[in-house]
């Protein structure tokens, strides 16, 4: 009775002084408004319109209309027409131009001729993105109507489930909650005990019968809330601007994002146990939160990853969180079908609050 | 098994690395006393307190504060100690009144009496102006005023205060002690640590520590009587010149200055002490008159914190 009591004061005093740190208290809105924004709208995969420059030597019929099959791709866009090679490469080695294709004069006999390459494709391989779709170039069929056919089926066709007009914010926002909600729950929290440290609250408060325990979780569970909150954001105006939808249910979306934001806030108290200013917590928030945007699947394909970093990403609280939203909120998954992530991120919760609270002894020493 | 005692600590000591803060200390507070730690900075009189409040684990040695070994249960003491911090470590983005309210819960005041347990105080620390006002705000003396009343709220029967008057001007260090008083008189222990040595004279007892060693102890009169020192005031218009003179002679253990006035300690086992004082300034042709005179604690602070290098010198 006398530790819920003292609890309720230690959640009371955090909400109170939240609400005056007028800053933090806009933090909470405006960090997941401006970075959906930015990141919705800024991060396209989907990539069109490469700048790209074309030196026909053939101008044939039969070479014009492969420009015109390259161009319907919607992939290049042809922005100059110029003599050879030669000036080709010089446009790529300034950056005007992402990819130049070179058509030599013999192109017609070439089709035919299984040996040569019909087209060089040049590529400014410096950007991963752009020689990846020159892969895909090089793949296009080129079937003809023209008798010189010497295209060869395609053996494998692709179909896209689950986001088939293949709109990147669909992929990208599921994601970025992950993202957003670890960068404002580790902020939050990972100074929440430093700071009181620094201003010298702490050695009042050890001095008080206020236990480690009731410390730690007066001081998380406002800022569960919060995460709620910011998880409503996100959604909201993910449908809004960018028509992300929920396939799943709801409920089962909140409660995994419950689960990783308690994850997530016992990581920042952790945090805060071990440093002794603010400015090392928010490096050592930095360290934990550049792993959580590159290793967790959000930029890259998780089983693309080298073994040591799939690793590391199973580590973070955020890469099962990831697995958890793409499944509800784009496949229709429910809790059940993912239970891995789920007790994952449970077990991380409990083990860092614990650490937490026993790191956090009540002397100086 | 000493009841009256509040505080009982034998050889305690505290090692920061290489540092000795707390040298093997003994204490006996007596209950419903003010006791005083007079000492310069880094004499260890912070990290004492921090010990008996179980803030630190001693190093060494073991103390009972009301009755518990304090290196167990300190979660049992939390509730009878009150403690100040040295800085101000109240809330400064909450009101007085929000600082008072949180104190409160924390210690679980009763709840029927918080209300006018707080208007007490807030009357009482003469906070009524301020409640809401935010504690960051505030004057240094508004500051330790709210500091006090939050130690005090919950009724302590000891309280702990680190240099509580280190940032706050004459008249509030007076009205502090008067409130002081008055928490004593009515039964609570406490003990204080300062560097003012009009604060220490207000102590019922006071130990004087220096370099982690407790170097003296008793009431300041007993300390007065038996600093081992004549004390010999010379009052010189060249009080310069003088205190060359004076520091030449090598029984002098200590020559400070007051002013035109100087205050010599020579040891109480050299005999005619007057007479070696007025030689050594006639032979220097310095005029002043000298008069043996009682110690102040000044005298004795200075007597047992120099006397060891002096001497040895």
């Amino acid at each position: 009775m006398k530790s819920l009591s003292r609890l309720m004061a230690v959640m009371r005093k955090e909400v109170r002084q939240m609400r005056r740190d007028r800053l933090t208290f806009a933090m909470i809105f405006g960090i997941p408004l401006l970075q959906l924004l930015l990141f919705g709208y800024a991060i396209n995969t989907d990539v069109r319109n490469l700048s790209t420059a074309i030196a026909d030597e053939a101008n044939t019929h039969l070479s014009r209309e492969f420009v015109a099959r390259l161009n319907a791709t919607q992939v290049t866009n042809i922005e100059h027409r110029v003599n050879d090679a030669e000036e080709l490469e010089a446009m790529l080695e300034s950056g005007e131009i992402s990819i130049g294709i070179a058509i030599p004069h013999d192109f017609d006999r070439r089709v035919v001729d299984k040996t040569r390459a019909a087209v060089h494709l040049l590529v400014d391989g410096s950007d991963p993105t752009i020689s990846g779709i020159a892969d895909k170039l090089r793949l296009m069929p080129l079937a003809f109507d023209t008798g010189a056919t010497a295209s060869q089926q395609d053996l494998i066709e692709v179909r896209n489930y689950y986001n088939p007009e293949r709109r990147t914010p669909i992929n990208v926002i599921p994601g970025l909650m992950g993202v957003i909600l670890t960068m404002t729950m580790l902020i939050f929290t990972a100074v929440a005990i430093v700071r009181e440290r620094e201003r010298g609250n702490l050695e009042l408060l050890i001095n008080t019968p206020v236990t480690s325990f009731e410390l730690m979780v007066g001081k998380v569970v406002p800022y569960i809330a919060i995460g709620l909150v910011q998880l409503a954001v996100i959604l909201v105006v993910g449908d809004l601007l960018f028509q992300v939808p929920v396939r799943g249910s709801i409920v089962d979306l909140y409660a995994a994002a419950g689960l990783f934001i308690a994850a997530n806030l016992a990581l920042g108290l952790f945090v805060s146990t071990i440093v002794k200013t603010q400015f090392q917590a928010m490096q050592l928030t930095f360290f934990l939160i550049l792993p959580s945007i590159l290793l967790s699947g959000f930029v890259f394909p998780f089983d693309g990853m080298p073994i040591v970093a799939q690793w590391l990403g199973e580590a973070l609280p955020i890469t099962h969180f990831i697995r958890l939203t793409r499944g509800i909120m784009l496949r229709e998954a429910s809790l059940g079908d993912l239970p891995g992530a789920l007790l994952y991120l449970g077990t991380f919760a409990v083990i860092a609050t614990t650490a937490a609270a026993l790191r956090f002894s009540k002397r100086l020493d | 098994m000493n009841s009256d005692l509040a505080i009982r600590a034998r050889g305690l000591t505290k090692q920061f690395g290489d540092l000795r803060a707390v040298d093997r200390l003994d204490l006996d507070v007596p209950r419903s006393t003010i006791y005083g730690f007079l000492g310069p900075n880094g004499s260890g009189k912070s990290t004492t307190i921090r010990m008996l409040c179980g803030l630190l684990t001693p190093t060494e040695g073991s103390a009972t504060v009301l009755g518990t070994e304090i290196s167990g249960s300190a979660t049992l003491l939390k509730p009878k100690i009150g403690y100040m911090t040295q800085k101000f470590s109240l809330f400064g983005d909450m009101t007085v009144l929000e600082n008072l309210q949180f104190i409160a819960e924390i210690y679980s005041y009763p709840k029927q009496q918080r209300a006018s347990r707080i208007d007490e105080l807030l009357d009482k620390y003469d906070l009524v102006q301020q409640r809401r006002q935010f504690a960051a705000t505030m004057s240094g003396g508004q500051k330790q005023r709210l500091a006090l009343a939050c130690a005090v709220l919950h009724k302590p029967e000891l309280l702990l205060l680190d240099e509580p008057t280190s940032a706050v001007d004459p008249q509030s260090r007076r009205d502090f002690w008067a409130n002081l008083f008055r928490l004593a008189e009515a039964g609570t222990t406490i003990l204080v640590s300062t560097h003012y040595m009009d604060e220490a004279e207000r102590c019922h007892r006071l130990a004087i520590l220096d370099h982690g060693v407790k170097v003296a102890d008793g009431s300041p009169q007993e300390l007065q009587d038996s600093t081992g020192m004549h004390v010999i005031e010379v009052l010189a218009d060249n009080p310069y010149h003088a205190q060359a003179a004076l520091n030449a002679i090598p029984a002098v253990v200590s020559v400070t200055q007051l002013g035109i006035r100087l205050r010599v300690l020579i040891p109480e086992n050299i005999g005619e002490p007057l007479e070696l004082v007025n030689a050594s300034l006639e032979a220097a042709s310095v005029p002043a008159d000298s008069r043996v005179t009682a110690a102040s604690l000044e005298d004795v602070f200075v007597a047992v914190t120099l006397q060891p290098e002096r001497l040895a010198a």
